[in-house]
């Protein structure tokens, strides 16, 4: 047990503000590009190997997740008339400037590859998009980590290093239950090793970020983060072993654990997102990580006082 | 990448800012707390000339601060810290020459006895927007709405801002803010319309004891050092400036302080640092995530069917 950590505060008020964001629209927007990038590498395999309700699930599924999470971005806008100044200016110093690209390009590949998908028609088209998407995918996935990372909210901060891979592998988590829910269990071989590569990355990275913290771990673990990111351990790892061993030989394991998994990814991502609002909003999380820097900066250069 | 991400990440930083052709000198905030009497002059001023629109009257309960800190509504915030120091503690006085003017007390008047002294201290502290050197709000900012003026000074361009909220966790301060009826982020601009005139900004121009000052931030370093020289002379030992070293994880500040206690005392961060310092290994972390993800799926539909 870490004693509590002693600290001076204005009247323990936050010293940070916390986001405006709303939870289902920001946290919401996290999961849906996890999804969508995820779906769309799922699907341009397997049109190259001809598994065509594998690659129908993760074109159809990438073009409702990635409309789904640009309506969230949008909605939370202060000013949503105003979301095309969004490509107004290219700053790679903005994540969400390079995200904002990143979807103008993806989300027109992924509805391309969904359109010709759907009515059969520009075959050639079809698939150079669906090619395109799944090159473009996984930008979509692993970009929301640098998002929420490149911010002074302590515990997104502090997991800057792991965050990307976290994200990744709830996305391949999620994409590959997509695949097991839209597929027979004779096309779905690519979804259940997707689900369970995707889970033991999202486990194993999400623990490494965990000890690589310091005291900005605790919001991951308590209060409503706490229990969201509980949550979504036993969804992914059961949902991952369910539908990616049982699915195998059971269609309606794979169903139920590809429920799971999507159900999960979403828990990671609400519970990540409140990890972060809840450490924002305590001044402990960010004097005392101040506070041990300075004092580890200050015995490195003591001549400096 | 095609290009050197440090550099762009520094481009808009001063000196020789956001790409200004004329030398301008870089202009700031020296708020010497020690002289500030918490008369609030400064919120009213600064309300006053920017029209921002009143936000709420509320009561803390905490102090004789009920404006409680900086918002999309309140660009300039007075702390009121209200502190009981032992008698024995040669910092109570925090001047040499203090006289007691019968300040409230925690005990009724007259129950201590002697008529000493009595064992508290206000310190109170108008809190501005830092306008920073690395400014993590300005490098976030996706619609280049938030830019760096010809002063060295940080603003929002309001007819651009869609209100996307970015600026707002990427602050170290928690400064910028949503005003949430209208959308948009909103900070203080140091009177951006006012320097431009050659005025000073509204709160330094009604602080009566010059606790705000305003000017070119090589002389306001100066007099600031100067000021800290004479306090430490004095037994003020607790006296630090705060935003003033250039070394900082911001770079320094254009608008820096004279502290009496420790920067968490008055809400400040004890050691802030721009986030997008750390931006160029979050790309490649990303990258190799996105590669990993790539690679990772790829691999699922090798082997033998089934």
């Amino acid at each position: 047990m870490v004693p509590d950590a002693e600290f001076r505060s204005y009247y323990g008020r936050p010293v940070l503000r916390e986001p405006s964001w709303a939870a289902l629209d920001i946290a919401g927007y996290l999961f849906l590009g996890g999804v969508a990038g995820a779906s769309s590498v799922l699907a341009a395999g397997a049109e190259l190997t001809n598994r065509p309700a594998l690659a129908m699930t993760g074109k159809v599924g990438a073009l409702v997740a990635i409309s789904g999470s640009t309506v969230a971005l949008v909605h939370d806008l202060g000013r949503p008339s105003r979301f095309v100044n969004m490509l107004r200016v290219f700053k790679p110093s903005s994540p969400m400037s390079v995200g904002s690209w990143i979807l103008a390009t993806y989300g027109p590949l992924a509805g391309l590859a969904a359109a010709t998908a759907v009515t059969g028609r520009f075959r050639g088209l079809g698939k150079l998009a669906t090619m395109g998407a799944g090159v473009a995918g996984p930008a979509v996935a692993a970009y929301t980590g640098v998002l929420i990372a490149d911010t002074a909210v302590p515990t997104w901060h502090a997991g800057f290093r792991e965050l990307p891979f976290v994200f990744v592998g709830s996305a391949a988590a999620a994409g590959g239950g997509l695949g097991l829910i839209g597929s027979p269990v004779a096309q779905a071989g690519p979804a259940r090793r997707a689900v369970l590569f995707g889970a033991a990355l999202d486990v194993v990275a999400s623990k490494r970020m965990e000890r690589g913290m310091g005291i900005e771990a605790e919001p991951l673990r308590t209060g409503k983060a706490g229990k969201l990111l509980r949550a979504a351990e036993l969804l992914t790892v059961g949902g991952a072993l369910v539908g990616g061993v049982l699915g195998r030989r059971s269609r309606v394991a794979a169903v139920l654990g590809g429920a799971a998994t999507l159900a999960g990814s979403a828990c990671t991502r609400f519970g990540i997102f409140h990890a972060g609002v809840e450490s924002a909003r305590d001044p402990k999380y960010t004097v005392v990580p101040q506070r041990e820097r300075l004092r580890e900066r200050q015995q490195r250069e003591p001549s400096t006082e | 990448m095609p290009f050197d991400l440090h550099d762009l990440l520094s481009a808009d930083d001063p000196p020789n800012s956001g790409g200004y052709a004329e030398d301008t000198p870089r202009f700031g905030f020296f708020t010497d707390t020690s002289v500030c009497i918490g008369c609030k002059a400064c919120e009213v001023a600064c309300k006053e000339w920017n029209h921002i629109p009143e936000d709420g009257l509320d009561f803390t309960g905490m102090s004789y601060d009920n404006t409680q800190g900086l918002s999309a509504n309140t660009w300039r915030h007075v702390a009121f810290i209200e502190q009981r120091r032992p008698a024995a503690d040669p910092n109570a006085r925090s001047d040499a020459d203090a006289v007691d003017l019968g300040m409230p007390a925690f005990t009724k008047p007259g129950e201590s006895g002697d008529g000493e002294r009595s064992e508290f201290r206000w310190l109170m502290a108008s809190d501005v927007c830092k306008h920073c050197t690395h400014s993590a709000c300005l490098d976030v900012c996706p619609t280049g709405a938030l830019f760096r003026t010809e002063f060295g000074t940080v603003v929002v361009q309001e007819d651009i801002c869609n209100g996307c909220g970015y600026c707002i966790p990427a602050c170290p301060y928690g400064v910028i803010d949503q005003r949430k009826d209208d959308g948009r982020a909103w900070k203080c601009t140091m009177c951006y319309d006012r320097i431009g005139s050659g005025m000073e900004p509204a709160c330094a121009q009604a602080c009566p004891t010059d606790s705000i000052q305003f000017g070119e931030l090589d002389e306001l370093r100066r007099r600031a050092d100067d000021r800290l020289a004479t306090l430490h002379a004095r037994g003020v030992s607790d006296a630090q400036l705060y935003g003033r070293d250039d070394g900082d994880g911001v770079g320094g500040t254009g608008a820096f302080f004279l502290l009496l206690d420790e920067p968490e005392v008055y809400g400040l961060p004890p050691d802030p640092e721009v986030t997008t310092k750390d931006l160029t290994v979050m790309w490649k972390h990303a990258g190799a995530a996105a590669l990993t993800l790539l690679a990772g799926l790829a691999v699922t539909f090798l082997g033998k069917r089934r």
